[in-house]
């Protein structure tokens, strides 16, 4: 229950633990003076408990998708990124060199700002992800493929045409052909980035609902820039601002009493 | 604070009738200039249809002119005929006591060489580009593209040469042919003439690819190269398509390569490792021999009428396959 969570910092069990988190950028052509790197994150603490969801504020630029992408080492694919610190996802570094990422971007999926479609078939796109762990057996796929779109809504909508293009959805639909293409790799955690930053408010609305009925099965952590959304959807929230964690607690009481002055600022519209 | 006070100002100023200093006529050599630019274009698409039309005017005398038609007809050219009693064939003699004005040894010349080169320099320009634009290190990038796009400036009378004189002993050692010039060896020659012109285009088209579709790609697990191949390059089909098309267009029209590498005969046969004539070759060669509006003249504009309708006819379809691909993909 969210009343349980009144200790901000850990959630009820830790999915993933997040300890003394730096992150820097390469800065391409420094001026003189500049240092040659931009601390993006400085020395975050913050754990994620199973089934919650954790929503991420914070104004452009404060490092919250830094974090998100740190969850699953997409940090890896940005030349120049440097990463200290550590995260374990139950209980396991995953920052270690050596560590399987492409395992553990099956465990911890993600969902990106603009719905991508890929330029290939609804069903192809759903199983992008299996196909590339391996899985071929057409029965298998085509049961997945379903069991994917009916936990992110779609399969009502797309059923009748799973061999059309990915690309002719609406928004919101290819913004839940996304979710549906990341659960079908059955992930533990999902990252989401602002996932509805380019739906109307419809396609928002029902993107919300399908957020609270994942939580049941899997962990969420949703970047958002909305105040409102944060509130809706999430159990706990975390403030970010310059990089640095400030606050993080139970949704309502950040939203309600909030800790510190810059919180409620933000929160109250003062910045940001 | 000062956009505020200039929005408040505008109406005044215009009350003021200083708006004219705003809205000035655009000077007169705007005019001229557009004038100038459409000139320009008007003069590009000016010269393609006027090639047209001097082909076809020189070409046309085959089925108007009787002196040529007593020779050569447009039937003859493409269909088999019995010379000298001996059973219907191909032939391309227009020299000789009876002249035969054959086309098929010289389409089928130019096909085969077109299409070794495809074959030899397709895969691998492909190959290159898919490297750099998705593999490679940044520092390599930006030394092998433009180096690959250096072998695009070197003469075809170079590689010709080299052919003939090196690359001729090469391959007729390695692979037993019975001419040492013959149609593998100019397919050879060609291909690294074209091998850029698909890089290139390959390249620009892989690069293209939005960097999210190898993100979405990547977050779900896939390792990078199977987001290359099933994403990435996938995505790049029209582009890479374009440019095999353009190189088809490329290497059926060189001439000086196939005129030094090819051996010349005009035969019409499968085997690879003969001597070949192409339509290019055959048209550089003979021009220069023949009496203007001799049926052989007339002959050879027939050629390179033929060899116009080739190129614009694949630049055609690739347009529609490159169509195709972007329809289904649903983008724009």
């Amino acid at each position: 229950m969210i009343e349980d969570l009144s200790n901000g910092t850990t959630g009820p069990r830790g999915k993933l633990a997040v300890r003394g988190l730096d992150v820097f950028y390469r800065v391409e052509k420094p001026k003189k003076g500049q240092p040659g790197e931009n601390q993006a994150l400085k020395a975050v603490d913050l754990d994620v408990g199973v089934n919650e969801v954790l929503a991420l504020i914070g104004p452009s630029g404060c490092g919250k998708s830094t974090f998100l992408r740190v969850l699953n080492r997409m940090n890896d694919t940005v030349p120049g990124a440097r990463v200290a610190g550590s995260v374990t996802l139950d209980g396991e570094e995953i920052l270690a060199p050596k560590y399987d990422v492409v395992g553990l971007r099956r465990r911890v999926g993600m969902v990106f700002q603009r719905p991508v479609a890929f330029p290939k078939s609804i069903f192809d796109n759903v199983a992008y992800g299996l196909r590339a762990h391996g899985l071929s057996e057409k029965r298998e796929l085509e049961w997945r493929v379903q069991q994917a779109l009916t936990r992110a809504a779609l399969w009502d909508e797309v059923k009748d045409r799973l061999d059309a293009n990915g690309l002719g959805l609406s928004g919101g639909q290819a913004q839940r052909l996304c979710i549906a293409r990341a659960l079908a790799v059955e992930p533990e955690v999902l990252l989401m980035d602002e996932p509805t930053s380019a739906l109307d408010p419809i396609a928002t609305a029902k993107l919300e609902e399908l957020i609270a009925e994942l939580r049941e099965e899997l962990t969420i952590v949703i970047v958002t820039h909305s105040m409102q959304q944060a509130g809706r959807v999430s159990q706990r929230t975390a403030f970010f601002y310059m990089g640095s964690l400030v606050e993080v607690g139970t949704t309502r009481d950040v939203f309600t009493r909030p800790r510190e002055p810059r919180t409620e600022d933000y929160i109250s519209g003062r910045f940001g | 604070m000062s956009t505020v006070t200039q929005l408040e100002a505008t109406p005044v100023a215009r009350k003021a009738g200083r708006a004219a200093s705003f809205r000035r006529k655009s000077p007169a050599w705007h005019g001229l200039a557009e004038w100038g630019i459409r000139a320009t274009a008007l003069l590009a698409i000016a010269a393609i249809v006027l090639i047209f039309v001097f082909i076809l005017k020189e070409a046309l005398p085959i089925l108007f002119d009787t002196h040529v038609r007593g020779e050569v007809s447009l039937m003859k050219m493409w269909l088999p005929q019995a010379w000298d009693g001996g059973p219907a064939r191909f032939s391309w003699q227009p020299a000789s006591e009876v002249p035969k004005y054959s086309l098929m040894p010289l389409v089928a010349g130019s096909l085969k060489v077109t299409l070794i080169a495809l074959v030899i320099s397709a895969p691998i320009a492909i190959l290159a580009a898919v490297y750099t634009a998705s593999i490679a290190p940044r520092r390599v990038r930006e030394v092998l593209k433009p180096v690959v796009e250096l072998l695009a400036g070197v003469p075809s009378v170079v590689l010709g040469v080299f052919a003939l004189i090196v690359a001729g002993t090469w391959l007729q050692k390695l692979f037993g042919f019975e001419h040492r010039l013959n149609a593998v060896l100019a397919g050879c020659a060609l291909s690294v003439t074209i091998v850029p012109l698909i890089f290139t285009i390959a390249e620009d088209a892989i690069t293209a690819v939005p960097r999210d579709y190898v993100d979405a790609s990547l977050a779900l697990g896939a390792t990078k190269m199977h987001t290359i191949l099933r994403v990435v390059v996938p995505a790049a089909v029209p582009g890479i398509a374009a440019g095999i098309v353009l190189g088809f267009g490329r290497a059926i029209g060189e001439t000086m390569i196939v005129v030094i590498a090819s051996g010349n005969a005009a035969l019409l046969d499968a085997t690879l490792g003969h001597s070949t004539r192409t339509i290019t070759a055959t048209i550089a060669q003979e021009m220069g021999e023949t009496v203007h509006g001799s049926p052989h003249y007339v002959v050879l504009f027939v050629l390179g009428a033929t060899l116009l309708a080739f190129t614009f006819v694949t630049n055609l379809g690739a347009q529609r396959i490159v169509e195709h691909f972007r329809k289904k993909r649903g983008g724009t």
